[in-house]
């Protein structure tokens, strides 16, 4: 009976916790904002300027080194900000739940909150119709309010110049890309990583296997297996663990990672990775939303701000190749260079983007083709 | 070897690696049910012999530890099954399906401060002699420890329900517990037996995951595969030697439709994707007309009821 009686027990504090993350309880250490509260630089008399609540919803653990964990590094960086306390809460599903927990941030009084997940898109929404004074920010949707912007980060420009990195390292000439769905996102950044690819290596084909998850490491692992096997020799991804690195650097092949620096997972294998900085991208928010300039819109900032980039290239990457990616990298910060500029052909050689043009942004957000180079189906 | 033979050498290797998992799950549901009692939690005792695997090799760095710990959590956790529905005689679909959700949920819990983290598991290693047969050295050899264990299974499983005192009592008290009880067996603690093993091997068919196809943990890493072990049991009519050839062919189909995709085959990827579920939904109406279901132990679900 005793067994019984302890498991009992285990539910009911299982059940207690759910119902606390549930609530969107801060997450923080109680103690931290105590040690953190100092005076402002000069003390002003009257009324002590209020701590701004800054509040993050993450649609996965924090602790996965991917998506959600390139946020929270950014979150910290804001934390370390004067004046200013965060909290976040994880492993938030898309849907009814994610309203709830936004909801509850609102609430509480935040003054900023960041939902970073395509899927909290309308109820971001609809909890910022309720609170017109909140400031909302909406990660990778395209809805916005008076008090709600959205934004992303042009990870493509990132995804060509590691392109370039593998189609110089490539020996066989196949490339891999284990892709989670294909939506319009992880299209466009195959799409340019290919074009990245074919700039140096124009004999090169990049080849996509779909594995329908954001995270499931067995099956990521065993997508990359399929394209080792059928002889690529740089595996790239768009996924949320590091699977296909994995499987890279047991059969000692390069791979390019995502997200954050896979190197510690990888360091064998990995040449570079494409990630995400939102670092500046969140400090501005905040102080501009301080200071009253905030403006609602649709932004979708570029590598010139730092939002995305490229990780330090492993060792096996050499100096020549090293300095034409810089190179073009400079161009692209510059704005000189654009990743989708004419000609691009799609996979039946026919003309997308012409001669002397570049792609919209609109076409850029709702790209559902390949182009010429890639092996498999958006479908 | 030309390219050809390599690939399809590949797809039957990696054919048996993704099969593995699901082969201890299947063949330790089917214990379970072959004593009487139907566990719906596979798939929670899995995740959380996933979690328990990684975590105690985390700790001790011998994946053997890692295992061990999996298959003893699994089981503990299936004991709570054994609790609701040997002690309190509660509804067996209802506790199993609590068990996967708290099996899950458990493992979310106890183990989001470890995602992310690599640990060294189990690598593959070419067995001396054997891995130098043709074809069949490549496909079964070459592999790591946790899948020559899963060999010795099913031999082990079929020698001892037809060949042993105590296979024949396991299977007294799934077909007939009263008749058992008068030969004086205890079919109740029969039972306690059939459910700790069945939890112990779906534990090490989620330590599989962690340790050995892959060296990390993540939240809800068996996707599914638990779910697909209970439908196997029925797909197997309760034999273990069919359990081998449903596991594989789940795996293989999964093998198949990533290598075709690789291979750069037009097809849409959902379509595919979709393959092993349709399987599914096809062997159990197919085993259904075929009287699969006069295959399942007679008294498999209906609790016993204490003796005034």
């Amino acid at each position: 009976m005793r067994k019984s009686v302890s498991a009992m027990l285990l539910v009911a504090a299982m059940l207690l916790m759910a119902a606390l993350t549930g609530c969107g309880e801060d997450k923080k250490p109680a103690e931290a904002p105590k040690a953190e509260q100092k005076p402002a630089a000069a003390p002003a008399p009257a009324a002590p300027a209020k701590e701004m609540q800054v509040g993050f919803v993450y649609v996965s653990p924090v602790g996965d080194v991917g998506w959600s964990w390139a946020h929270d590094q950014a979150r910290k960086a804001v934390e370390d900000m004067d004046g200013v306390t965060t909290s976040f809460v994880e492993s938030v599903p898309e849907g009814a739940d994610a309203e709830r927990v936004i909801q509850n941030m609102a609430r509480k009084g935040f003054d900023i909150i960041f939902t970073t997940s395509f899927g909290y898109m309308d109820p971001t929404l609809k909890v910022a119709e309720q609170f017109p004074n909140i400031t909302f920010m909406h990660c990778s949707g395209y809805k916005t309010a008076p008090n709600m912007s959205n934004y992303f980060g042009r990870m493509y420009q990132a995804r060509y110049l590691t392109g370039m990195v593998a189609g110089a390292m490539t020996k066989s000439n196949v490339l891999g890309y284990v892709a989670a769905f294909p939506i319009p996102e992880v299209i466009r950044g195959i799409n340019a990583y290919t074009l990245g690819v074919r700039a140096v290596n124009p004999k090169a084909e990049v080849r996509v296997v779909w594995t329908k998850t954001w995270y499931d490491p067995a099956t990521e692992k065993e997508a990359a297996k399929s394209l080792l096997d059928v002889g690529a020799d740089v595996i790239a991804q768009h996924q949320d663990s590091p699977g296909p690195q994995e499987a890279a650097q047991e059969r000692g092949v390069y791979s390019v990672g995502y997200n954050s620096d896979m190197s510690h997972f990888a360091p064998k294998s990995l040449l570079t990775s494409a990630v995400w900085n939102w670092t500046p991208f969140y400090k501005d928010v905040v102080e501009k939303v301080r200071k009253g300039e905030w403006k609602s819109g649709a932004f979708w900032p570029g590598m010139e701000t730092g939002i995305v980039g490229i990780a330090p290239y492993g060792d096996m990457v050499p100096q020549d190749v090293r300095s034409k990616v810089d190179a073009r990298k400079a161009e692209v910060v510059a704005g000189t260079y654009k990743v989708f500029s004419g000609p691009v052909k799609d996979q039946n050689g026919a003309v997308r983007v012409p001669e002397g043009q570049v792609l919209s942004d609109q076409d850029m957000l709702g790209m559902t083709w390949f182009v010429e180079g890639v092996v498999g189906s958006t479908q | 070897m030309d390219m050809d033979t390599a690939l399809l050498l590949s797809i039957l290797a990696a054919t048996v690696q993704s099969g593995t998992p699901i082969l201890y799950a299947t063949l330790g549901e089917m214990f379970t049910e072959r004593s009487g009692v139907l566990n719906l939690g596979v798939e929670g005792m899995m995740i959380v012999g996933a979690f328990t695997a990684f975590l105690a090799t985390h700790i001790t760095g011998n994946p053997w530890a890692g295992v061990l710990a999996a298959g003893l959590c699994g089981g503990g956790l299936s004991l709570l099954h054994g609790v609701v529905c040997l002690i309190f005689q509660g509804n067996q679909v209802v506790s199993g399906l609590a068990l996967t959700i708290l099996g899950l949920g458990l493992a979310d819990f106890l183990g989001t401060p470890y995602v992310g983290i690599t640990t060294t598991g189990f690598q593959a290693f070419a067995v001396p002699v054997l891995a130098d047969i043709p074809v069949l050295g490549a496909i079964f050899f070459r592999h790591d420890a946790m899948v020559y264990l899963s060999y010795l299974l099913p031999p082990l499983f079929w020698l001892f329900m037809a060949r042993t005192r105590p296979g024949l009592a396991l299977r007294a008290a799934g077909e007939h517990p009263a008749a058992a009880s008068a030969a004086g067996l205890s079919p109740v603690r029969i039972r306690w037996c059939g459910i700790f093993t069945g939890g112990f091997l779906a534990g090490l068919g989620g330590a599989y995951l962690s340790l050995a196809y892959t060296h990390l943990w993540t939240n809800n890493m068996t996707s599914g595969r638990g779910w697909i072990a209970v439908a196997l049991v029925i797909f197997a009519f309760w034999r273990p030697g069919r359990a081998v050839f449903g596991a594989y062919l789940f795996g293989g189909v999964m093998a198949l439709q990533l290598r075709l995709q690789a291979m750069g085959a037009n097809l849409p990827s959902s379509l595919m994707l979709m393959l092993p579920y349709a399987l599914t939904v096809l062997v159990l109406l197919a085993s259904s007309a075929r009287g699969g279901g006069r295959a399942a132990p007679a008294a498999l679900g209906v609790n016993i009821e204490p003796e005034e």
